[in-house]
C-alpha cells in the first residue's frame, strides 16, 4: 500500500487496526474526537469493538476489563478525558495489564482550551494517577511517527505488561500528512495464559487467574512495588529512543524538544546554519524512559554552551532536561501554553540571546 | 444414597474474613451452587468490588478480577464486549454500587450489557467502618449519621432495583433477601434465573439481596436477621421487578407477608 494523505487522528485510528488492535472502548473529547468517528465506521467492517462508554473514568475501566482477560485493546482522550482515565490507569499499571493510551494534548489546566499544547508531560510521564507507576510515553511529530508509534506501542505494552501511552498535541492529531502503513509493524498478540482471565476453559488449565491491585501485607506491596520498579528500569535499558538533529557540527547551543515543537526547531537550527550558526538538537521519542544518556552527552560536548528546552508547556520538560544534564551547563527553558506554538523567529531570538550573553 | 450436603465445586475450601452472622457467606454460596448447577465454572469470570466483598475472590474457584470503587459495571462491559463466550459477573455492595458506582451501573444496565449482578444490599458501609449508605434506613444510625439518617438532609434510601427496572431496556431485576431460609430459597431461584438470562445471551441481569450487617449495626447476628425482616422488607419489597418476557409493568414486587 502506497503513502495516503489523512488526518493524524484517522491515521492513528487506522494503525491500530492495522497492528491488530480491534478493540476501541471511548468518550468524545475535542481535539480527537475523530478517532471515535472514525472507528465507529471502521471497527464493524473488520469484525471489531467498537463502544462509546459513559464517561472516561468508565472507559479506563472497561479497557481495563478487557486487557485483563487477555484481549488487545485501546482507547484516544485528550488531556481532561486523561485525567479522568488516571484512576484507571493507575490500577491498570498496578494490575500490571498492557493496554494502549493515546492523548492528544489540549491546553490546560481545568477545561483550558481546545488548542494544541504540551502541558500534560508531568502527568503523563510523572505519574497521573496514584501510586509509584510509570507509563511507557511515547511522543511522535509528524502523523507518520504517529502511525508508526501507535503499532509499536502494543508489542511495547504485552512485552512490560504495562500501559503505553502515545503521547501527542493537538496538531499532530488535527493535521493532515500523507503515510503509510508498514506491514513490519504489525505483531502477533502474546500468549497471555499464565495470567489472563480469560476464562478457565479457554486455556485448558486447572488453575484459575487472578487479577488484582490489592496487597494488604505490607512486605508483600514492597515487594510487587520492586517488581514493578525492576519492570520500568528495564524499559531505560531497553527501550529508550531519540533522535538527533544536527549534532555533527561543533553547534554552540543544544535544544532539547519532542512533538510538533521539534518540528518549529527544526527550522531554527536550519536557519541558523544558513547564517553560519550552528545548533543541536535531542528530540526524545519516548518521554519515559527519557533519553538521559544522550541529552548528557550533546549537552557537554566542548563547543556547547547552553542547553535549552523548547516546550508547549510552562517548564515541564526542562526539568528531566536538568536531571539529564546534571547541573554540566546551563539548562534554558523556552515555552508557550495555550494553543499557541512558539514561530522560528520567536526561539531564534531566545537562542541568539543565550548564545551572545 | 447420595451425599445430602457438600461444598459446590465453585466454592472454595476455607475460612472466609467476614464477620460472625455476615451474610455474605450464605451470598458466595447460593451464587458458587447456580454457577455448579449451569456448568459454566470454566468459563465464568467474577469481579470483586471495593468493599468487604474485595477479597471475594479467594473464596471462588475460578477467575476473578477485582475492580475499584463501583467501577466493576465498566469492567464487565470491557470483558462481555471483547469476549462474549465469557460468564461474566459483578459482586457488590452498595455503597460501591448505589453511591460511587451509581453511573456505571446505569449505563451497564441501560446498555443492556449482557453480565449479571449481584448487588448486597445491608444498609451500609460495611469494610470502611460503618458509615452511612445511600441505602441506609431514616433514622438508622451508622458512625456518620450518628443522631440517625435525616431525610431532610440525606434524602430516602435508593430502591436500586426499582431504579434499574425503571429503564426501558428489557432485563432480568429481582430482590430477594438472605434474612431468612423461606428467603434464601427464593433468592437462590432468583439468582439462577439471573444467571440463566446471561447463560442465553439474553439480557442484563441484577439481583438485589437483602443482607445483614450484625457488626456495623451492632446487633446480635440473630437481632439483625429480625431488624432487617422488620425494617428493611416493607421498604424494600421482594420479588421480581422486571424480566425480558413481561417488562416492568406484569412483574411487581410482591408483600414481603406474602413471601
Amino acid at each position: 500500500m502506497g503513502k495516503v494523505l489523512m488526518k493524524g487522528n484517522e491515521a492513528i485510528a487506522e494503525a491500530a487496526i492495522r497492528a491488530g488492535c480491534l478493540n476501541y472502548f471511548a468518550y468524545p473529547i475535542t481535539p480527537q474526537s475523530e478517532v471515535a468517528e472514525y472507528l465507529s465506521k471502521r471497527l464493524p467492517e473488520v469484525g471489531g469493538v467498537f463502544l462509546q462508554g459513559e464517561s472516561e473514568v468508565a472507559v479506563s475501566y472497561m479497557i481495563f476489563g478487557a486487557a485483563a482477560c487477555g484481549a488487545r485493546v485501546f482507547t484516544t482522550s485528550s488531556s481532561p478525558g486523561i485525567s479522568l482515565m488516571s484512576e484507571g490507569i493507575s490500577y491498570i499499571t498496578a494490575a500490571q495489564c498492557p493496554a494502549v493510551f493515546v492523548n492528544i494534548m489540549r491546553g490546560g489546566p481545568g477545561l483550558g482550551g481546545i488548542l494544541p499544547s504540551q502541558a500534560d508531560y508531568f502527568q503523563s510521564v510523572k505519574g497521573g494517577g496514584h501510586g509509584d507507576y510509570r507509563l511507557l510515553v511515547l511522543a511522535p511529530a509528524s502523523v507518520q511517527e504517529a502511525v508508526e508509534m501507535v503499532m509499536a506501542a502494543f508489542p511495547l505494552a504485552e512485552k512490560y505488561r504495562n500501559p503505553v501511552m502515545i503521547l501527542g498535541d493537538g496538531l499532530i492529531g488535527q493535521m493532515m500528512e500523507p503515510v503509510e502503513f508498514p506491514d513490519h509493524l504489525k505483531s502477533p498478540p502474546s500468549n497471555k495464559d499464565d495470567w489472563a482471565t480469560s476464562g478457565m476453559d479457554t486455556r485448558r488449565s486447572a488453575q484459575r487467574n487472578l487479577v488484582k491491585t490489592l496487597y494488604l501485607v505490607p512486605e508483600e506491596l514492597n515487594a510487587h512495588n520492586l517488581k514493578l520498579k525492576a519492570k520500568y528500569e528495564r524499559m531505560q535499558q531497553e527501550d529508550v529512543r531519540c533522535e538527533n538533529y544536527n549534532l555533527q557540527d561543533d553547534y554552540q547551543a543544544l535544544i532539547v524538544s519532542y512533538g510538533t515543537m521539534s518540528r518549529v526547531c527544526r527550522t531554527v537550527i536550519d536557519n541558523f546554519k544558513e547564517r553560519g550558526v550552528e545548533v543541536g538538537m535531542v528530540r526524545p521519542q519516548t518521554l519515559f524512559p527519557f533519553p538521559r544518556k544522550a541529552v548528557y552527552q550533546a549537552a557537554t560536548k566542548a563547543s556547547c554552551r547552553a542547553v535549552v528546552s523548547v516546550e508547549m508547556s510552562m517548564g515541564q520538560l526542562v526539568e528531566d532536561v536538568e536531571l539529564s544534564v546534571r547541573g554540566a551547563r546551563m539548562v534554558h527553558w523556552y515555552g508557550k501554553c495555550g494553543g499557541e506554538v512558539p514561530t522560528p523567529e520567536e526561539v531564534m531570538e531566545v537562542i541568539a540571546k543565550l548564545i551572545a550573553s | 444414597m447420595g451425599k445430602a450436603f457438600h461444598r459446590p465445586e465453585a466454592l472454595a475450601d476455607g475460612v472466609t474474613h467476614y464477620c460472625p452472622g455476615c451474610t455474605h457467606g450464605v451470598a458466595h454460596r447460593l451464587v458458587a451452587e447456580v454457577i455448579d448447577e449451569l456448568g459454566i465454572r470454566g468459563r465464568t469470570v467474577g469481579i470483586a468490588p471495593v468493599g468487604c466483598a474485595v477479597l471475594a475472590y479467594n473464596y471462588f474457584t475460578f477467575d476473578f478480577q477485582e475492580a475499584a470503587h463501583g467501577r466493576a459495571p465498566a469492567m464487565a462491559t470491557g470483558i462481555k464486549r471483547v469476549r462474549p463466550d465469557l460468564i461474566v459477573f459483578t459482586y457488590q455492595g452498595d455503597g460501591d454500587l448505589a453511591s460511587i458506582g451509581m453511573s456505571e451501573i446505569i449505563h451497564a444496565a441501560n446498555r443492556g450489557e449482557k453480565f449479571t449482578t449481584i448487588f448486597i444490599n445491608n444498609a451500609v458501609y460495611g469494610m470502611t467502618g460503618g458509615q452511612m449508605a445511600p441505602t441506609t434506613m431514616p433514622e438508622q444510625r451508622t458512625t456518620t449519621s450518628p443522631f440517625g439518617r435525616k431525610t431532610v438532609q440525606t434524602g430516602m434510601p435508593i430502591k436500586v432495583a426499582e431504579l434499574i427496572a425503571a429503564l426501558e431496556t428489557p432485563a432480568y431485576i429481582a430482590r430477594e433477601a438472605l434474612v431468612k431460609p423461606k428467603y434464601i430459597n427464593k433468592a437462590k431461584k432468583a439468582i439462577h434465573k439471573a444467571f440463566g438470562y446471561q447463560v442465553a445471551n439474553t439480557c442484563f441481569s441484577l439481583v438485589e439481596l437483602i443482607s445483614t450487617c450484625p457488626t456495623n449495626w451492632g446487633m446480635t447476628p440473630t437481632d439483625a436477621l429480625e431488624w432487617a425482616e422488620e425494617k428493611m422488607l416493607p421498604y424494600y419489597p421482594l420479588g421480581e421487578l422486571k424480566t425480558p418476557e413481561a417488562g416492568r409493568s406484569a412483574a411487581k414486587g410482591r408483600n414481603p407477608d406474602a413471601a
